[in-house]
């Protein structure tokens, strides 16, 4: 079971959290500008890098706030975790770059 | 004469305390301190069990943990039986019953044992083989019969009578293992005063110290060393002890599992003790000290009962005193063995040593044996044994540049038989570290760890004591923190031997049955064939042919099957890998991993405050997420149609009572909160009056309903907000995830107050008279607070949130008051209405009454791919909002383009039939198959109130086929039913005005 470090409350166990998919992935301002292709892309499409992932995680079963965490997918470890809002230190990889 | 096979004297056995078990209804007596197994050779017993697929007889290959043919079922009293122990675990003790596995009619003999003569049939990849064709023998014929075959003793009949228990633990060194290394590097730990967990999954710690009579530490015999070690790790305060507890799964962060076994051992465990203790142990280092597994050596009838590890003779011979035979020949490929056979040879046994080796490698330990008077043969190889249920002798034949001389049947009734060893790198492969090939010890060492951990001793491939002790001294104290090493003085060990894979022999190859795996009875002959098959993968090959995969995992196998394959493929070992090493270490029970999560703690029950009333009742109740809620209250004689029907009748013609406690709730507040729920929900919020209430349509991004229920504005910036009986964590989480991470900038705050308030329903055209009595400071009449409305006041003196709702499409109040009165507010209402008849009613009426009136539950009318006008309840979107989640995607092409299913109600043409939910819909019942569906049936009921069955349906383009006749199908074939309105009572709406 892996640790990971809460921004807000420090190190908890694995089964305390809930992950959220993709990381800064904003929501658009003005959905209605966007044509059904760009619509499409918020909504379903995704990075699935093998490598530097970042992620949204919530402390579900704790301070019960959102905050990002940069994950690798390949070792399954966290590398660092960060507010909401803030960026991360480590480059992410972005398959669909 | 009871236990003729134990020694005079020596063992660790308490002689003075005897005990008796049975084996297949046969009294055993040994003494306490035994193992099933030495017991069992204490008696002559070898003989111990049939092989899993040719059936042929096994005995005791090992004298531990990584035994893999002494499997024994074991019973322990009514309700406490188990498959699948190794007998070279299991303590010895009173009452103990044990049977042999895979033997019918009985073990001497076994009608499967015709298998091991159709032999040539069962070769690698024979159930890939066999059991393809023809399709009708698989249910029929295959499968019963390899579910006879299968599996390895019988499984429980009746639940587990043992309690289990769990327990998490952080420390900051774990050693794992307590032989010599483990111990000292406990011993190192704990003087740094950091918490320790020393765990061991013998009975007593010491590893291969407590059969290594004849060694010394520090100038005292390793025994005084080995208590002397004990007694101080005992007496600090941060050391945990841990014997009998075997650590068995390495996870993440240094997570470790271990399992205790509390009372097995004990006749009369003390009241309440739990039978094994699951310890959860996240500790900030780790020390893997974890020991070797030898290696059988590979050759014809290798699996003959009697024929044993050369270290487990030792072992038998030494720690329980028992002697494995009287004629004792130890066959080996390194030096480890002469050890054994020199305590053979000490405790007064007939012992004759063949080594693989040529002279010139093993002089110097076949001198030292010689001059005990042992026989010692060398530059040997082995063509087979001789006997059935019991070794009678060993051939072998000299063997140089593989040339195979004449042979010599050596007469005996055991063989010690040693192949090198194996490091236990289990745990470290667990933790993912990185395994490296070590030429000179042909073993696969850890490498680079990927975690905080260290290996000592054995494990890391360290086999002379005074090594073992110095490397576990300083993993000890590194992983405290600290530098100090220091080095031990111990009497030399015999270590190195010359790896062989499959012994050269002259017999016919299509005749050799040399086991590699000895619990999956896989062959060499097995593992070449699959090569000569084209597999080449050692994963491939494992999976193939089986070997590795038992329930020992290979503790035994691993490396043969890895020396043969890599010798066939002529590839160097490494080329070859290893497979992978994968939790548990060694079989875990059910009831250590379930632990006290059972019966009523299984899952938790979430139930109302007023639960208890309606069970006193006669309530039936229905599992709802994780509530418990009323279904329907049958009164004496009645079914539940009975009930329901009286339920409905009365909710329409008088009043009804029904707890609706378990509808979700959530306090939004704040300055902002008008414009929260603007974003979250379709429907418009800024201009709902204080005092309103409105049902509120919850989407997903994607467009599709996610949830529904009424909110109430309670103050400008208030609103009290319902949610569906399983939605509401999910609701509560998407709000939440929205609120703060893409609007933070609201001043918003959520809370969940779903178990503040209880909710009394009252409903029916009765239902003002009943609470108008016990209501104060609240106008009740249609004017001042008229449907969809809601009023703080009172209620019995509580304090009171009355809503004046309905889900049934009648008058109705929903009465909330917080949790605590909620009973005492139930039986004022029930009383207040019984002048009435008021009838309490369970979710099975609700829904009918709702389906009557075309209400959508979402799980039931919705699926996840719904969308508002999908159910007709686009009219609640406010057009004149930019924005709302959802809101973009309700113009998607797929969600705007014909063809949808849209919700319609079904009218059977037989009023009776009540058609199946989830029942598939189409529009000509003799078009071929496969059909075209057009949709299913999302409720159904019969409708007291219709005088006939209701249903409601998703039809694709169904609002255009009103007064269509479709099929739907049932078990006994299609039924017509024609398309209507989905609302079946009251169309008109004005009941609810009342
Ligand atoms: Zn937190």
């Amino acid at each position: 079971m892996l640790l990971i470090d809460c921004p807000f409350c420090g190190t908890r166990p694995e089964t305390e959290f809930r992950c959220g998919g993709e990381a800064h992935i904003a929501r658009p301002a003005d959905p209605s500008a966007l044509d059904d292709g760009a619509w499409a892309e918020h909504l379903f499409v995704r990075s699935n890098p093998r490598g530097l992932h970042a992620e949204r995680w919530v402390h579900a079963h704790g301070c019960g706030r959102w905050f990002n965490a940069v994950r690798d997918t390949f070792t399954d470890r966290f590398v660092e975790t960060y507010k909401a809002g803030e960026q991360p230190s480590h480059p992410i990889d972005d398959a669909r770059a | 004469m009871a236990q003729p096979f134990r020694l005079p004297s020596g063992g660790r056995v308490d002689r003075a305390t005897p005990i008796r078990f049975t084996f297949d209804g046969r009294t055993i007596e040994g003494f306490a301190g035994d193992t099933v197994a030495s017991a069992l050779l204490a008696n002559g017993v070898h003989l111990v069990g049939r092989s899993f697929k040719y059936h042929r007889p096994r005995g005791i290959l090992t004298h531990g943990s990584d035994e893999p043919s002494a499997l024994l079922q074991v019973d322990r009293g009514p309700g406490k039986i188990d498959p699948n122990n190794r007998a070279t675990v299991v303590e010895a003790r009173n009452g103990l019953a044990t049977t042999s596995l895979n033997r019918w009619p009985s073990l001497g003999f076994d009608v499967g044992a015709v298998n091991d003569l159709l032999s040539p049939v069962f070769v690698a990849g024979f159930y890939y083989k066999t059991f393809m064709w023809p399709r009708s023998f698989w249910d029929k014929v295959y499968e019963p019969v390899i579910r006879a075959a299968a599996g390895l003793g019988v499984a429980p009949q009746v639940p587990d009578a043992d309690a289990y228990a769990n327990r998490h633990a952080h420390c900051d060194v774990l050693v794992v293992g307590g032989g010599p290394a483990g111990l000292a590097a406990a011993l190192a730990a704990a003087k740094t005063g950091k918490r320790v967990i020393l765990a061991d999954e013998q009975p007593e710690f010491g590893g291969s110290l407590l059969h290594e009579t004849g060694a010394s530490i520090d100038g005292q015999s390793a025994e005084a060393w080995r208590a002397a070690a004990i007694e101080e790790l005992d007496g600090y305060e941060s050391v945990t002890l841990l014997p009998r507890t075997t650590a068995f799964g390495y996870y993440n962060h240094n997570h470790v599992a271990l399992t205790e076994r509390v009372t097995d051992h004990r006749e009369s465990p003390a009241k309440g003790a739990p039978r094994e203790r699951l310890w959860q142990v996240r500790a900030a280092e780790v020390v893997l000290a974890t020991g070797a597994h030898e290696r059988p050596l590979v050759f014809a009838d290798n699996d003959r009962p009697g024929v044993m590890l050369a270290e487990s003779v030792r072992v038998f011979i030494n720690r329980y005193g028992v002697a494995p035979g009287r004629r004792i020949v130890f066959v080996t490929s390194g030096a480890s063995a002469y050890a054994a056979a020199a305590d053979a040879k000490a405790a007064g046994l007939e012992v004759v040593m063949v080594d693989l080796r040529p002279e010139r490698d093993c002089a110097s330990e076949a001198a030292d044996l010689r001059l005990m008077g042992v026989e010692v043969l060398t530059g040997q190889t082995v063509i087979g044994t001789k006997g059935r249920k019991r070794v009678a002798g060993l051939v072998v034949a000299p063997c140089a540049n593989g040339t195979v001389g004449a042979r010599r049947v050596i007469a005996c009734d055991c063989v010690g038989m040693s192949g090198g060893w194996t490091p236990a790198v289990h745990l470290f492969s667990q933790s993912r570290g990185k395994l490296a090939y070590d030429e000179g010890r042909d073993a696969f060492l850890p490498g680079v760890s990927a975690q905080a951990e260290r290996s000592a001793g054995a494990a890391a491939g360290v086999y002379d004591l005074a090594s073992c002790l110095a490397t576990g001294f300083a993993a000890g104290a590194e992983a405290a923190g600290a530098t100090e090493t220091r080095a031990f003085a111990a009497s030399p060990t015999r270590i190195g031997f010359t790896p062989v894979r499959d012994l050269p022999t002259d017999a016919d190859p299509a005749k050799v049955r040399a086991f590699v795996d000895f619990q999956n009875d896989v062959t060499a002959k097995d593992l070449k064939l699959a090569m000569r098959e084209g597999f080449e993968s050692i994963e491939h090959v494992k999976r193939y042919t089986t070997t590795g995969m038992a329930t020992d995992q290979g503790k035994t196998s691993n490396m043969n099957a890895l020396g043969i394959v890599s010798k066939a493929l002529n590839r160097p070992l490494p080329a070859i890998g290893t497979t992978t090493f994968r939790p548990p270490y060694t079989p875990v029970t059910f009831g250590a991993l379930v632990g006290p999560a059972r019966d009523a703690l299984f899952d938790p029950i979430r139930a109302t405050p007023i639960h208890e009333w309606a069970a006193e009742h006669g309530a039936a109740f229905e599992n709802v997420a994780l509530w418990r809620r009323a279904w329907y209250f049958a009164k004496p004689g009645e079914d539940m149609h009975a009930a329901v029907v009286r339920e409905c009748r009365a909710v329409r013609e008088g009043v009804g009572l029904f707890d609706a406690s378990t509808l979700g709730k959530i306090e939004v507040v704040g300055p902002d909160a008008a414009e929260f729920m603007n974003r979250m929900y379709v429907n418009p919020w800024t201009k709902l009056g204080v005092g309103r209430c409105r049902y509120g349509l919850m989407l997903k991004e994607d467009g599709y309903i996610l949830d529904d229920g009424v909110v109430a504005r309670m103050a400008e910036d208030r609103f009290h907000v319902t949610t569906t009986t399983g939605g509401a964590p999910r609701v509560m989480n998407h709000m939440e995830d929205y609120l703060q991470t893409e609007w933070p900038d609201l001043d918003v705050f959520l809370t969940s107050t779903t178990e503040q308030w209880a909710v009394i329903a009252v409903q029916g055209p009765k239902a003002r008279d009943v609470i108008a009595p016990l209501v104060s400071g609240i106008d009740l009449s249609n004017e001042a607070f008229p449907h969809m409305s809601v009023r703080e006041g009172a209620i019995c003196g509580a304090p009171c949130r009355l809503f004046r709702v309905s889900f049934t499409g009648d008058l109705g109040y929903e009465i909330n008051v917080p949790a605590d009165y909620g009973r005492a507010v139930w039986e004022a209402v029930f009383a207040a209405g019984e002048p009435y008849g008021i009838t309490p009613y369970g979710t099975e009426t609700m829904h009918v009454l709702r389906a009557e009136k075309g209400y959508i539950i979402v799980g039931q009318e919705t699926d996840g791919t719904v969308t508002p006008d999908d159910v007709g309840l686009a009219g609640m979107i406010a057009k004149a909002k930019k924005d709302f989640v959802g809101k973009r995607s309700l113009a998607r092409p797929d969600v705007v383009a014909s063809g949808r299913k849209q919700l319609v109600g079904l009218a059977t043409e037989t009023a009776s039939l009540v058609l199946d939910e989830g029942a598939q819909i189409v529009a000509d019942p003799n078009q071929p198959i496969p059909m075209k569906m057009l949709g299913h049936v999302t409720s159904s009921y019969f409708s007291a109130n219709c005088g006939r069955s209701i249903a409601l349906a998703l039809v694709a383009d169904g609002r255009a086929l009103m007064g269509r006749t479709l099929h739907v199908t049932t078990p006994t074939g299609f039924a017509p039913a024609t398309v209507c309105d989905p609302v079946f009572f009251d169309a008109e709406g004005g009941r609810i005005h009342a």
